[in-house]
């Protein structure tokens, strides 16, 4: 198969990047997107170039290392897939493609399609947790838990963080992401102590960084790879509201 | 047993003496503590934020050490541990079908096929329980039964159900928990997080480990890192192999570099295959993906019962299937331990039976399970895994059965660390994956996450305690030789690398490798190959240093030079693999030497020369290292034949 790729190129956080054309003549519908990446990285090389730079580790659509757009879509736009699970076989033959990096103020360009999502671990270590000590906890059977919440639980705890979302969103928000851990966190007995003072937190600590406001465009569940309804986000302005009337 | 072996003098691994059951205990109450107040005088590194590190670096924070967390990944919540399935097991025995601390010990200990210390395997069954009730406080969302208590499934290599679970997603789970709570205390200031940094080398100062050298992944800054003592959290080794089921940065870089700074390396050369991956597609595959242990449980394994039938599965009658593991094992079924259904399925694929398109392949069937339970309740176990292959391989695994084949997934080999996961450098802690301790020679499904988790929430905090209380720390600065030293030699390693200019890419390099060890030191090894493999290795390995090709410079993001590092790295461990293969004369769980077998087909142990750990010491560029050993003891299980029939 053969595919005609414009990619970003930018070799530091600071140079001025721009689109570069390749093109590769061994792409098969067997591989997956970042394989085929891999097989054109290995022509570059022997050519003399560098390779393209990007994100990825678990090759999964687990651990939420890579990302990026392709014709504009996050991963490439396939329902509940990342780009390490796209498969070329949604491709075909003489295809033309546009590679370019999350583009959000909070995640700046580090190289050519990798770019800095540390904000997103920032937001976590504001409120995105359960404060308990190590070796102080009851019987896991002690706190009973409805098959519902812990199943609502595990929808939204099923966010990997790859940032999609902020990168579909015309507004760069960060929303589904905080309300995917508030909801996670919230539907569980276990999550209810701190249920607004992680909200206060979470949103002031989202409000801090770079990232815009939710209009309700709904873009990022259209692309999120695991599913996270947009309800998180109502559940959210909820537990932050309530939050912000009892603590005013 | 070999009683008559001697310890090497190197190994004391100071396990406790007296009954198995009140041991930690024990151990613990003998142990030192830093006063409350003291403890933030105290500095710990912690490489890793896996299940192990993460665990570690957020308990020891909490106890009030400052502590400095390093990982290659962006976020510390990447880290491979997230890619975990199945479960994790714990002796809870909620569900009231004979589970208990001693039956988790006990299948542990033979599942390992006697090859892991008594004492700490039951430590290990003992703290399973605490792990569960610590991440179901954090908010892990487990897998509930309608009353709301905590679900449970089966496992290979166990006849109960003991394996607790989050959809398919179970290390997402309990890492995040682990992330989330490491998070807290980085929020806090306890905990200095350093993510897509990567250690270098360990620096050792008056024979202890006082800090480590890194490499800032994004500006190439090589810097100097000191404390009162190291640990590395810092997985397994598998991608030695190239081919595996491992996140594509996990590596061995961490451990190979202590290792030539003195610490010992324990039985390199046990390996685990996972059975039920996907097979290979092509020459371009860059890693295989796991289909979880748990499809085991309502998934029927067969190929066709002639050779080369083409024919589509579903149009293969009942009568002509082989149902291979159910027939020769009917006990344990499908759900007999790794490394005996690897080998199986590797037998009937090289007897001509494999299914698929290169006829490395096996079908696991869950038509029946559908039948039986409904599409429901089989999309609420494994929906998520399903989907996975679907959008790997194109096939709706709800229709047509799934094809597998093993592939290398875990490495029971590690550091070698005492009872108190301290390796043979003082003030060097090795926890997870990164250790050799728990499961001897093949480790069972859902026991990683759970000894991950043990070492890092349970263990380490009490044995670090006692370290630093007991041990005479001086103040050590940048400026000692030793830290230049270990930062001048990666410096000049890193330069070396960018200046070859070669011709061939670090990927192919890996690739030759990885074949190579896949062929000679996989799934079966016997003298003849292993021999073939040590002369070829320093070849291919010389051939790099030569005419591998690197390009860009050290100053910058560069993915290239970060592999060249971990695979010049690589053709070291391969070697040691391939050594210590040879040296244990034995077949014992995943170590599988086709020279011993019983007569069906089993891997056959030789307690009387063999029931010792291997400790591997770096003697020396270009020397045979030193082997040394630690004889182990049954006092509690006794060494037998492993039968699942
Ligand atoms: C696909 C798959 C599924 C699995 N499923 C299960 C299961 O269901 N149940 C089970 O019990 N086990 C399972 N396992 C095994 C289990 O996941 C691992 O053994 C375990 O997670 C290892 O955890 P760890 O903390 O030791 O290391 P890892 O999770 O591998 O973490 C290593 C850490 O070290 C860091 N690191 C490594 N080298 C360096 C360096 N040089 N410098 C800086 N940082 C470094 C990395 O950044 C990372 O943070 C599975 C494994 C795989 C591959
Ligand atoms: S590489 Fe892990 S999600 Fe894609």
């Amino acid at each position: 198969m053969r595919l005609i790729l414009h990619v970003w190129r930018q070799k530091s956080p600071n140079d001025e990047g721009r689109m570069v054309r390749y093109e590769t003549n061994h792409a098969d519908p067997h591989m997956s997107f970042l394989e085929m990446l891999d097989v054109l990285n290995e022509e570059l090389i022997s050519n003399g170039e560098e390779p393209i730079a990007f994100d990825h580790d678990c090759r999964e659509g687990i651990c939420g290392s890579c990302g990026f757009m392709i014709n504009g879509k996050a991963h490439g736009g396939h329902p509940g897939t990342t780009v390490c699970q796209l498969h070329m076989r949604h491709f075909k033959d003489g295809d033309e493609l546009y590679l370019e990096p999350w583009r959000a103020k909070a995640f700046p360009v580090l190289k050519d399609l990798v770019v800095d999502r540390s904000a997103f671990d920032r937001i976590i270590a504001a409120g995105g947790f359960i404060s308990v000590r190590t070796g102080s906890a009851p019987d896991g059977n002690d706190i009973l838990v409805p098959k519902e919440a812990a199943d609502r639980a595990m929808d939204a705890a099923q966010c990997i963080g790859c940032g999609a979302c902020v990168a579909s969103c015309p507004n760069a928000s960060a929303s589904l992401f905080v309300g995917a851990k508030i909801s996670h966190l919230g539907s569980l007995p276990q999550g209810k102590p701190e249920q607004e003072i992680r909200a206060m937190r979470m949103v002031a600590q989202m409000n801090e960084e770079l990232f815009g406001t939710c209009t309700n465009l709904g873009e990022c569940e259209a692309t999120c790879p695991k599913h996270i309804p947009l309800e998180v986000i109502a559940r959210m302005n909820r537990d932050y509201l309530a939050a912000s009337w009892k603590h005013r | 047993m070999a009683t008559t072996l001697e310890t090497s003098p190197l190994l004391q691994s100071r396990l406790p003496s007296g009954p198995i059951e009140t041991a930690w205990d024990r151990a613990r109450f003998e142990m030192k503590l830093v006063n409350p107040a003291n403890k933030r005088k105290y500095s710990i590194i912690v490489v890793g934020t896996g299940l192990a590190g993460g665990s570690a670096a957020a308990t020891l924070a909490e106890l009030g050490y400052q502590v400095k967390c390093f990982c290659f990944q962006d976020s510390p919540r990447r880290a491979h541990s997230i890619a975990a399935q199945g479960g994790i097991n714990a002796a809870k025995n909620y569900q009231n079908d004979g589970d208990s601390i001693y039956r988790l010990f006990y299948d542990t200990v033979k599942g390992g096929d006697f090859r892991a210390r008594e004492a700490n395997v039951y430590r290990l069954a003992q703290i399973s329980v605490n792990i569960i009730d610590q991440c179901v406080a954090q908010g892990v969302p487990f897998a509930r039964e309608y009353g709301g208590v905590l679900d449970n499934r089966s496992f290979g290599g166990a006849q109960v159900s003991r394996t607790f679970y989050a959809r398919g997603q179970t290390g997402q789970q309990l890492l995040l928990g682990a992330y989330q709570a490491l998070e807290r205390q980085i929020g806090l200031g306890q905990v200095q997080m350093y993510p897509r940094t990567e250690m270098l080398d360990l620096i050792v100062i008056d024979g202890r480990a006082r800090g480590i050298v890194t490499r800032n992944l994004i500006t190439g800054q090589i810097e100097v890192h000191l404390a009162d003592a190291v640990v590395l959290g810092t997985g397994g080794y598998g991608n030695v192999f190239y081919l595996s089921t491992n996140a594509k940065g996990s590596n061995c870089t961490a451990i190979w570099r202590a290792y030539k700074r003195g610490a010992l390396f324990g039985n390199p050369c046990f390996t685990q295959i996972h059975p039920t991956c996907i097979p290979v597609s092509g020459d371009y595959q860059s890693k295989l993906t796991l289909m979880s242990e748990s499809l085991r449980n309502d998934g029927r394994i067969w190929v066709p019962r002639r050779k080369g039938d083409m024919r589509p599965p579903n149009q293969i009658p009942e009568e002509e299937r082989d149902y291979y593991l159910e027939e020769r094992y009917p006990s344990f079924g499908n759900l007999v331990p790794r490394d005996v259904a690897s080998r199986a399925a590797k037998a009937v694929c090289d007897g001509g039976r494999g299914v698929g398109p290169h006829g490395l392949g096996v079908y696991l069937d869950f038509s029946d399970a559908i039948r039986r339970l409904g599409e429901k309740t089989i999309r609420e176990r494994y929906g998520n895994l399903f989907e996975m292959y679907e959008l790997i391989t194109g096939d709706n695994p709800y229709q047509v059965p799934m094809r597998i084949y093993p592939a290398i997934h875990y490495t029971m080999g590690g550091l070698w660390v005492d009872y108190h996961l301290m390796s043979t450098i003082p003030g060097l802690f090795v926890i997870g994956e990164a250790n050799f301790s728990d499961h001897g020679a093949n480790r069972l499904g859902a026991s990683a996450l759970m000894q991950g988790l043990a070492d890092g929430y349970f263990i380490l905090p009490y044995t670090m305690g006692d370290y630093l209380a007991s041990a005479k720390l001086d103040k050590v600065s940048v400026d000692h030789p030793a830290c230049k030293e270990a930062a001048g030699a990666v410096q000049e390693r890193i330069k070396r690398l960018l200046s070859i200019q070669g011709k061939r890419t670090v990927d192919s390099f890996h690739r030759e490798l990885g074949k190579l060890l896949w062929d000679e030191c996989g799934m079966a090894r016997n003298a003849r190959g292993l021999r073939q493999a040590l002369a070829r290795i320093p070849e291919i390995r010389e051939e790099f240093w030569r005419n591998v090709n690197v390009l860009g410079g050290n100053e910058e993001l560069n993915q290239s030079l970060e592999k060249a590092g971990r695979v010049a790295d690589y053709f070291e461990l391969a070697e040691l693999m391939c050594l210590d293969a040879l040296e244990r004369d034995e077949s014992c769980g995943g170590h599988f030497r086709e020279e011993h077998q019983t007569p069906e087909g089993e891997a056959q142990r030789d307690d009387e020369r063999f029931c010792f750990v291997s400790a591997w010491q770096y003697t020396g560029e270009g020397k045979q290292p030193a082997l040394h050993r630690e004889p182990l003891e049954f006092h509690y299980v006794k060494p037998s034949q492993r039968s699942y029939k």
